[in-house]
Order: C-alpha cells, then sequence, then structure tokens
C-alpha cells in the first residue's frame, strides 16, 4: 500500500532516456549512497541474533566440560567407562556410565522397535494412500499428539500404561505356563519399568517419524512411482520397492532423530522407569537412565561444589555428546537427500 | 524391517511368472493384489491408531480429574491436603516464565532467520550456524536446564528466578522460532523483493514492508508452537531448580516461581492417589491450554497453505 506513491512517481524516471547499462550505474550509485546507518545497525542486530545460536552451543560445551572437569580429575575416565555399578552416594562410590547408557538405550531401543515401523507405515499411508480429506483430517491428530507435553506421557505411562501391562501379563501367566511347561513361571512386571516409558516415547516419537517419513516420501518424483505402476506393480510393490528405497537417507534421518529424541527424554523416564541404574536387557525391570539420573540429583539434597553434584556434568556431557552425534547423523543424511532430488 | 526391499509377497517356484500356465499366474497376481490390500489395511489402521491413543490419553485424564476441576483448584495455592491445594501460583509462574520466554526469544528468532534467509546468503559461516541450529534444536531439554543452572542461575547471579526460567525456555524454543520463520521467508518469492527494490526500496524497506507481512502466517504459527512448547517443558526448569512448593505469587523477574507442568510431575511422583487426581486436574488445565494453542498454530498454518 504504502509503496504505490513512490512507484508511479518514479517510473517515468526509470522508463525515460535511461538506457539498460545507465539504470543498472545508477542504481548502483542510488544503493551506494542509500547505505543508512540504519540498515548497517540492522545487519548487524540480526548477525547477532544469530550469533546467540552459537553461542549457545559453546556455552553448553564449555558449561559441560569446566564444570566435569573436577569429577574427571577426581575419577578416571577407566573407572567412568569400566566400572560395570552407577552409584556415585553410596560408600564406597561406583562410577561406572555403562549401567546409564545401558538403561537409556534399553528404553531408546523399546520406543524405537514400535515408533519406527509404526510411524514409517503411517507415513506411507498419508503420503501415497490417503485422499488429501484423509490427509486434513489425520495430520492435525498427529500434530496434536505431537503437542502433548512429556510429563503428561509421564503421568500416562505410570499411571496407565503400567497398569495396563500389569493385567495383561497377569492375564497371560497361564499360557506362558503351559507354553514354557514351568509352572513355577510368574514373570512380574515392576511398578517402574523401562517398557511402560519406552511405550510412552514411543507413543511421543511417533508423529515425529510420521511426519519427518511423509516428508521424504513426497519428495520422491512421481515418475518413479508411474514408471512402477507402468510394469505392473502392485501399490505395496511401489511403496516398498520403489518410493521407500528411493527415500531411504530421509527416512534414517528421521529414524535417528527420532532416537535420539528418545534418548534424550527425560519426563517420562523420570516418571515411570525408576532409579536403579543397572545393566539389563529386561524392559519389565525398573532401571534409570541417564536424564533419569540428572533430575534424581538436581531435586535431591546433594550439596553443591560436592563429587556427588558433579555427577550431573559428567553425564550431561555424555549425554550431550551421544545426542549431538546422532544429530548430526541425521542432519548430514537430509542434506545427501535434499541434493538427490533437486 | 519395512525399509529393506521386501520379498515379493510371493514367490512358488522359480519359474518366471511368463512362463508359467495363466491360470497359475492369475492366482499370483490375485495374491499380490490381496498383499496389496492387506498392506493398505495395515498403513490405515497404524494411522488411526493415532486417533485412539490421543482419544485413549484425554479420556483417561478426564476421567480422574474431572472431579477435582472447580474454581477452588485454579484459585488455590498448593497445600499438604490434596483436596485443598490449587494451582494459582502454577498458573501465574507459567505466565510470567513465558512472558519472559516470548519477549527475549520471538525478537531473537526472528532476527537471526532474516539474517540467515535475507542477509547471510551461502557462505561457510552461515552454512555453520545452519547445521548448529539443527543440532540445538535436537538437543535434550535437559542439557538446557544444564546450561540455564551455570550461566544464569550461577554464573549471572539471576538466583532461581522468573528470569532465569525465561532465559533458558528461551534460548530452547530459540531453534523452533527460527526455523519456522526461515521456512515462511523461504516461501515468499523472489519476485516481490525484487520488485521492492526495483522500485528504490532499500533493503529493510523491502524485508518489513514486503517480506514480513506475506511470512507473517508462518512466523505466527512457529510462534505459537515454540511458546507451547515452552510452557509444557519441565526438565530444564527442574533442572535449575525451579522450586516445587512456592505457596505465592511471583511478583517479579527475580521471584522464584513453579509452573503448572512442574507441579503436575511433583503431584504425579506422590504415592497418594489423591494427589494422582490432582495431577490429573492439573494436566486437564495444561492439555486445554496447549492444544488450543497448537490447534490455533495448525488451524493458521493449513490457511495459509490454502491460500498460497
Amino acid at each position: 500500500m504504502a509503496m504505490e506513491n513512490p512507484a508511479t512517481s518514479q517510473i517515468p524516471v526509470a522508463g525515460g532516456a535511461a538506457t539498460l547499462g545507465s539504470v543498472a550505474k545508477n542504481s548502483e550509485s542510488l544503493s551506494a549512497t542509500r547505505k543508512k546507518p540504519l540498515e548497517i545497525a540492522l545487519f548487524w542486530i540480526f548477525a547477532l541474533c544469530a550469533a546467540v545460536t552459537v553461542f549457545t552451543t559453546f556455552g553448553i560445551i564449555a558449561v559441560l566440560v569446566t564444570e566435569s572437569a573436577p569429577f574427571f580429575r577426581e575419577v578416571s575416565l577407566a573407572r567412568f567407562f569400566g566400572e560395570k555399578e552407577w552409584a556415585p552416594l553410596f560408600n564406597p562410590p561406583h562410577y561406572g556410565i555403562f549401567s546409564l547408557v545401558c538403561g537409556t538405550f534399553l528404553v531408546a531401543a523399546g520406543a524405537a522397535m514400535f515408533s519406527l515401523p509404526m510411524g514409517l507405515l503411517a507415513a506411507i499411508y498419508l503420503s501415497e494412500y490417503a485422499s488429501p480429506r484423509a490427509r486434513n483430517i489425520m495430520k492435525p491428530v498427529l500434530e496434536l499428539l505431537a503437542g502433548v507435553p512429556t510429563v503428561v506421557y509421564g503421568y500416562f505411562a505410570l499411571l496407565f500404561i503400567t497398569p495396563l501391562l500389569q493385567n495383561v501379563l497377569e492375564s497371560m501367566t497361564p499360557t506362558l505356563q503351559r507354553v514354557t511347561g514351568n509352572p513355577n513361571l510368574f514373570p512380574t512386571i515392576e511398578v517402574f519399568n523401562a517398557l511402560s516409558a519406552s511405550i510412552a516415547i514411543a507413543i511421543m516419537t511417533l508423529p515425529l517419524v510420521a511426519s519427518l517419513c511423509e516428508d521424504s516420501l513426497r519428495v520422491v518424483p512421481r515418475a518413479l512411482r508411474e514408471g512402477a505402476y507402468a510394469l505392473g506393480a502392485t501399490k505395496m510393490e511401489v511403496s516398498l520397492k520403489v518410493v521407500v528405497p528411493a527415500a531411504l537417507s530421509g527416512i534414517m534421518a528421521s529414524f535417528i532423530l527420532a532416537v535420539s529424541r528418545a534418548v534424550g527424554e527425560t519426563m517420562i523416564v523420570a516418571l515411570a522407569a525408576g532409579a536403579s541404574p543397572k545393566i539389563t536387557l529386561n524392559p519389565l525391570e525398573s532401571i534409570q537412565t541417564m536424564t533419569g539420573y540428572i533430575v534424581q540429583v538436581s531435586m535431591g539434597d546433594v550439596p553443591h561444589g560436592s563429587i556427588g553434584y558433579q555427577t550431573i556434568f559428567a553425564v550431561g556431557l555424555v549425554l550431550f555428546c551421544i545426542t549431538v552425534m546422532m544429530n548430526l547423523a541425521s542432519i548430514s543424511l537430509v542434506k545427501k537427500y535434499r541434493h538427490k532430488y533437486d | 524391517m519395512a525399509t529393506a526391499p521386501a520379498p515379493l509377497p510371493d514367490s512358488p517356484s522359480p519359474v518366471p511368472p511368463k512362463y508359467q500356465p495363466l491360470a497359475s499366474s492369475s492366482a499370483h497376481l490375485r495374491r499380490r493384489k490381496l498383499a496389496s490390500t492387506l498392506f493398505y489395511l495395515l498403513c490405515f489402521s497404524v494411522t488411526l491408531l493415532s486417533f485412539f491413543l490421543l482419544a485413549w490419553i484425554m479420556s483417561g485424564i478426564f476421567k480422574q480429574g474431572i472431579p477435582y476441576l472447580n474454581q477452588q483448584f485454579l484459585t488455590s495455592f498448593p497445600s499438604r491436603f490434596a483436596e485443598q491445594a490449587g494451582i494459582k501460583s502454577a498458573l501465574y509462574g507459567s505466565v510470567y516464565v513465558l512472558c519472559v520466554t516470548a519477549v527475549f526469544a520471538i525478537p531473537v528468532g526472528i532476527g537471526a532467520a532474516i539474517f540467515l534467509q535475507e542477509y547471510a546468503g551461502d557462505n561457510r559461516f552461515a552454512r555453520f550456524v545452519q547445521v548448529n541450529i539443527a543440532n540445538l534444536a535436537g538437543v535434550p531439554s535437559i542439557v538446557y536446564g544444564i546450561l540455564g543452572l551455570a550461566l544464569f542461575v550461577r554464573a549471572l547471579g539471576f538466583e532461581r528466578s522468573v528470569l532465569s526460567g525465561g532465559l533458558t525456555l528461551g534460548l530452547l524454543v530459540l531453534p523452533i522460532i527460527i526455523i519456522a520463520t526461515q521456512e515462511a521467508l523461504r516461501g515468499v518469492p523472489n519476485s516481490l523483493r525484487h520488485g521492492s527494490y526495483a522500485l528504490g526500496a532499500s533493503k529493510w524497506q523491502t524485508i518489513r514492508r514486503q517480506v514480513l507481512p506475506i511470512a507473517m502466517p508462518g512466523i505466527l504459527t512457529g510462534i505459537i508452537l515454540s511458546i507451547s512448547r515452552a510452557m509444557g517443558e519441565t526438565a530444564p526448569l527442574i533442572m535449575m531448580g525451579a522450586l516445587t512448593y512456592v505457596a505465592f505469587v511471583p511478583r517479579g523477574l527475580r521471584d522464584g516461581f513453579t509452573t503448572l507442568p512442574i507441579q503436575v510431575f511433583n503431584w504425579t511422583s506422590r504415592p497418594q492417589v489423591e494427589f494422582q487426581a490432582i495431577a490429573a486436574a492439573g494436566i486437564i488445565v495444561l492439555m486445554t491450554v496447549l492444544l488450543s494453542l497448537n490447534a490455533l498454530a495448525i488451524f493458521l498454518r493449513y490457511r495459509s497453505n490454502s491460500r498460497l
């Protein structure tokens, strides 16, 4: 609107005597004189805004490294990575990070087992099968599911999923006893267990996987699908043998990102997974993840500056490294994929 | 699993189909078509499952929390007795913290996006910042809590205050705002910028009068989503030591606070059933606000999509 006036007044000037060359020259000198202080100041203000994100990353690294340095002076890396137990507040203390890492990946792998295939199937439906109308209904629902805060999923895992699992396991016990031939088999599920946290995280990451996979599937050129149909392939064959392989790097990127999200998830595991760090593959037991440990210590009354308190920075550093590696892998896969069909 | 090329639904004999008698080949085709239909049903039901999950979560929580949801719950402070406890301080705390978050993150986020999209071009620094932002978007929220604890609470001496909490959440949602704004700016056709320059407008005039108004719906969507993300975030605030028992309303930026999700977490982790029920009531309040925010964002996005 505001542009209309100067626009009409300038047209005769530009369209008048000037040749193409002199217009270009003119605008050059114009832009040179027009570089007002405001323009320059704004450039630097915006650059500073962008730099805030860089400072954030460096800030995180600096804090984690400097705050965990006293811890690593006390506890050797060999102990940190070698010991099998994690009990920094006990006497004698144990500092084996592996049992926290193991708990973290038990939960994350359990979540991935549900969320990755289901997310991909949902993405295939949305991208290959759904009518525009169905898509317009389904996608918002997935987005709403993605908007549920993690503390709500934690509540849900503890008070809905765990009791449900207990009921299911109870009703399955006779069958299990018959199948295994062991009448004394009573599988139990603890109140805090890795499985219900896994399921809640799976529900949480499902929309992420579905929407990122769908984005990758939709980029696959239509010609590939048409070619496969022309060769007589069914819709499933087109989806699974043409579209999915063509979008594989994008799909992988979304899978890695989902696992990274599961590794970093905090409130669900803090509420539902328990607080007993151990090396186990049994999802029915109580475990502890890296994030769960950090929350437990920061809520407790461990004195600042003690080695017990410094552990949270050491654990945070490990957590940060793991997730950054995953994120970077995912980012580079996405980049590779973007170049493929550009 | 599903990503690997699946075997043909059926390959009964090593003889290629074209040498087989017609009847068997049509049986083969029928089986392939059946498999395809079954696959469709599988995909569809998995997608439908998300409906049921949302419905299951909501109905379960509603059943638990509705009896406790009344005016007294909204206007009372937390208490040792479940029936007297309320979320007044948590509501105020959430609003205060979110105000700080918004005031910090919205201008900085939009500014960073403008820099990357309109000024920076494609040089090494811009690419580095871009990867950095994508990575920050995936850093666990609790790590931001560690940063907030060391930087705002201790180094800058803001204590465990509204200011610290708001700034921490601001850093957390910054990547979301930047990515959404960049996307919106990218959607503005270059011809508009060129037209504006051709009429003699400066860079900032072009951005302010041409680019930003068109990108506004997308930017707004990003802002709403980031605010709703910040509102539901618990871990970083717990990490930096937001108090869980707060029986006062914060009066300023330097006051202690609690927020709705922290209150919910606190009540959920208690063993008593009554507290878990008022946690559900708290969740209903939280989810009502969040889902309306998200629905608004989704609506805005779909409207602007259908307009372009």
